[in-house]
């Protein structure tokens, strides 16, 4: 491998070879920051980023939120925290030097003074580092006050710094419905550019999310067949085997196609269907992304009926243990229409998948936890074999499975031994874990760094966004007006009954 | 994580013996329960003295999660004509139903220094085809090392292991014109050579890299290699001419010459350090500025002096990954490729006295 020299590489000649390119110094204040999102996430993240050397090598924390405190119990809740939830054992001298300077400004994210002091805290370490600072504001509060937070740093004059980059983050959901994703988009680009905001999609960050992009287009093996002419159908499931918990505030107001569809499943379905970009770039490949959402053909009050399903679990048995249904757990209003399982067909209308259903199901209390994408290739035009005795040839299917066990599995038609030719279905099968000594890092690790980096690649763009919901929007409008009770399925099981009439000709749900 | 280890072993054996009764185990146990799989990430040779076998032993065990998935040690015994196996297969003692349980498999082969030239014959068939396979010698036995050179992708090196650092640079260049070299001196220099490029990344003081005119880097009495390294990165990377430095009683002493000025080199011996790699090091630019870092609790402790009158100190945030860290991370750097550290050996030898 040859190294360019200096000359040819007006950038810093001396990151070549690292792995982990350098951040700039940088300041991040989180909102919410005594919330669940970020005791249990973003504060680890931050302590495994600093375990790791990967912080910039100035990084200041400011965290604000509504219960009153000094900096001091800040810190002492903030170790408590990263204590208890980082995925390694904190090494007590690097969390005491993380947090040794951080501060804390308490009040309600309408009041002027919490960005006062914001500013007032900002300004400081700036002074103290003898230079202007990056600065990211991370959203982690609940989506109502997103609005009223970007609205404030525009009017504080805190989305512009002369000499450093000003960033945004903004967890999901990014709004509850189209019209609020487009008012939101509207509030944050009011103050902000595009290029400065980053909506958080977890999922984004999961390697395993991203192998799907490098399946596709680091093996020549699959190009020649992906599309319409090889491929029969393509199924998305996300299923969970696990109730709503203790969430049923948040999760009755959702409810699955909002939690998981609108955002998580259109992306693996963008990961899927999308064109090669050109470069790995962040808006090449948001491009590509948006031109497959467009694509999809959208869903109309007449058409929901037939393209969606939706019901709720009902009591059930998981694991031998009798659980309650969605209408009796805790919090859960007894006449909720909430669905706790979602399915939905759809089109991508364009040259290459025109006429490929694209499946997509999600449920909780489901057999089992598993997230997974099933490509059906069509069946061998003519077959030779005589078929009697055997389970007989199926269509070839690729799966990969994002977990519980990350891997890519291809079933194929193998003769049985005997006598006879005989054929019955056979997997083969990879596991990322077999070939990978590294642990995944937790996906809020990658997307802070990211995010602080400036790289966008991993985050949701504005008309991406956008593009999700006018899919969705008239599915979630059309059932929010139609009363329930809605239809049930045990708990424990493949889910309703009712979704297998979205399936054409004689396909079935692969089993969850 | 406690497993359950499948052992078989042999006395005046043969390779084919050893990778027949490896097969078989795998596959009997693959039969007994699905949910364990053979891990295919690396295979790692290691030739170890059959004295200091178990220390060796005990490094792997350490590497946390970073372990190769085929280990093949090589127990060398003076006068030792036959070949003795055993091998091992680690299970992870719980699998839960759907999930999967790698298994790693170790093969000891105690071997005589009479088998070392041409330890090939006996390591070849034991290696998993296919898979990457990396070297690692600590207790010196190049003849075995170059007779597995044709085998193998990678080795695996610590150039503060050689007594003599002028010794270390030749070996590491002489290896690393046939095989890709994984050095774990230079793996120690990552966060510093990390923390420089990003002392230097601002636009507005990448120009300084530049002005660089003096370099000082502070090392353990034993590690003269790991500076040399670094500060071949730094002349690789900048361009600099470099001539060799003069050698002090301890102290290596000299100057690289870049486009607008010299740039003073020294490295220093710190006997204050208790642990092999860096110590510190010191940049100062024709601008005034002068830099340093050092080892201090919870990172490196930053200093900044401007000639102006300007000072700051900071710590940069990150935990010392010890030893066995850098064991680990050799072993999975054996998967990577980093295009930097041979024009930094060119440069590092080209500093030799």
């Amino acid at each position: 491998m040859t190294i360019q020299p200096l000359h040819e590489t007006p950038d810093n000649p001396l990151i070549a070879g690292l792995e982990r390119l350098p951040v700039h110094p940088t300041t991040l204040v989180i909102f919410g920051a005594t919330g669940d999102l970020a005791r249990r996430k973003l504060l680890p993240a931050i302590y495994n980023l600093a375990h790791e050397g990967a912080l910039p090598e100035r990084f200041n924390l400011i965290g604000s939120s509504r219960s009153d405190m000094s900096d001091e119990a800040f810190a002492t809740q903030a170790a408590e925290a990263i204590r208890q939830f980082s995925r390694r054992e904190p090494d007590e001298t690097v969390l005491k030097e993380l947090l040794a300077n951080v501060r804390y400004v308490s009040g309600t994210f309408d009041q002027d003074g919490v960005y006062d002091h914001i500013k007032v805290g900002l300004d400081a370490f700036d002074e103290q580092a003898g230079q202007p600072l990056n600065r990211a504001f991370y959203l982690s509060t609940a989506p109502e006050f997103f609005p009223i937070i970007v609205g404030q740093l525009g009017a504080h004059g805190l989305t512009h710094h002369d000499g450093a980059e000003v960033r945004a983050v903004i967890e999901k959901p990014f709004g509850t419905t189209l019209a609020e994703a487009r008012e939101l988009n509207h509030r944050v680009l009011s103050v902000f550019d595009e290029k400065q905001v980053f909506r958080i999609d977890h999922y984004l960050g999961k390697e395993t999310v991203q192998n799907v992009m490098a399946f596709r287009f680091a093996n020549g093996l699959f190009e020649p067949v992906w599309n319409r002419n090889y491929i029969d159908r393509v199924e998305i499931t996300a299923a969970e085997d696990l109730g709503i918990g203790t969430r049923a505030g948040y999760y009755d107001n959702a409810g699955a196609l909002r939690d998981l569809v609108q955002n998580h499943m259109l992306q693996l379905l963008c990961h899927v269907a999308m064109e090669p970009p050109v470069h790995f770039e962040a808006d090449e490949i948001r491009d590509e992304k948006v031109k497959v959402l467009r694509s999809v053909i959208k869903p109309t009050a007449d058409t929901v009926d037939d393209i969606a399903v939706r019901a709720q679990y009902g009591p059930g048995t998981v694991g031998g243990d009798s659980v309650p249904g969605y209408l009796q757990e805790e919090g859960v209003p007894p006449d909720s229409n909430t669905e706790t399982y979602a399915a939905i067909r759809l089109e991508i209308d364009n040259w290459r998948w025109a006429g490929v259903p694209f499946y997509l199901r999600t449920g909780k209390r489901l057999a089992r936890k598993v997230t997974e994408i099933a490509i059906t290739l069509k069946p061998v035009p003519h077959l030779a074999f005589q078929q009697d005795g055997s389970v007989g040839v199926r269509p070839n299917q690729l799966i990969l499975t994002m977990q519980p066990n990350e891997g890519v599995s291809l079933s194929l038609g193998a003769k049985i031994p005997g006598s006879r030719m005989r054929i019955r279905p056979v997997n083969m099968e990879f596991l990322y874990g077999t070939s990978f000594m590294s642990q995944s890092p937790e996906a809020y690790e990658r997307l802070i760094l990211d995010a602080m980096r400036g790289d966008a690649t991993l985050f949701t763009r504005n008309d991406e966004v956008e593009a999700q919901w006018e899919i969705c929007d008239p599915i979630v409008s059309k059932w929010e007006a139609m009363p329930g009770p809605l239809p049930q399925y045990e708990a424990g099981t493949q889910g309703p009954a009712e979704a297998d009439r979205l399936l054409e000709g004689d396909a079935h749900w692969r089993a969850i | 994580m406690p497993t359950i280890d499948t052992v078989w072993s042999a006395r005046d054996t043969n390779p084919g013996d050893i990778d027949a009764a490896l097969r078989a185990a795998l596959s009997q146990i693959h039969h007994e329960n699905t949910g364990y799989v053979p891990a295919r990430v690396l295979n790692l040779i290691c030739i170890v003295d059959k004295a200091y076998a178990g220390e060796v032993a005990n490094r792997l065990r350490r590497v946390g999660r970073y372990h190769p998935s085929r280990t093949i040690v090589c127990s060398v015994e003076p006068g030792r004509t036959k070949l003795d196996a055993v091998a091992t297969i680690a299970a992870p003692s719980e699998v839960r139903h759907g999930d999967i349980g790698l298994l790693r498999e170790t093969v000891v082969v105690e071997v005589g220094d009479q088998h070392l030239q041409h330890l090939d014959r006996i390591v070849d068939p034991l290696v998993v085809t296919d898979l990457l396979t990396c070297v690692w010698s600590p207790h010196g036995h190049p003849e075995a090392v170059d007779s597995l050179l044709d085998l193998a992708q990678i080795v695996l090196i610590d150039s503060v292991d050689e007594p003599h650092p002028n010794d270390a640079i030749h070996r590491a260049r002489e290896l690393s014109k046939k095989v890709y070299v994984v050095d774990l001196a230079w793996l120690r220099s990552t966060p510093w050579r990390e923390r420089i490029a990003a002392t230097f990344d601002p636009e507005h003081l990448r120009p300084d890299l530049r002005t660089i005119s003096s370099v000082t880097i502070r090392h353990h009495p034993d590690s003269a290699a790991a500076a040399l390294l670094l500060i071949g990165w730094l002349a690789s990377r900048l361009e600099w001419r470099t001539t060799p430095l003069m050698q002090g009683r301890s102290v290596w002493e000299g100057s690289a010459h870049a486009r607008r000025q010299d740039v003073k080199i020294r490295l220093e011996p710190d006997p204050t350090l208790g642990v092999r790699g860096l110590a510190g090091l010191t940049l100062e630019t024709a601008s005034g500025r002068h830099f340093s870092l050092d080892r201090g609790p919870g990172g490196l402790r930053a200093r900044y002096r401007h000639k102006r009158g300007t000072e700051r100190e900071w710590t940069v945030l990150g935990a010392s990954r010890g030893e066995s860290g850098i064991l680990g991370e050799g072993i999975r750097q054996a998967l990577l490729r980093d295009p930097t550290y041979g024009p930094a050996l060119e440069a590092a030898e080209t500093l030799l006295p």
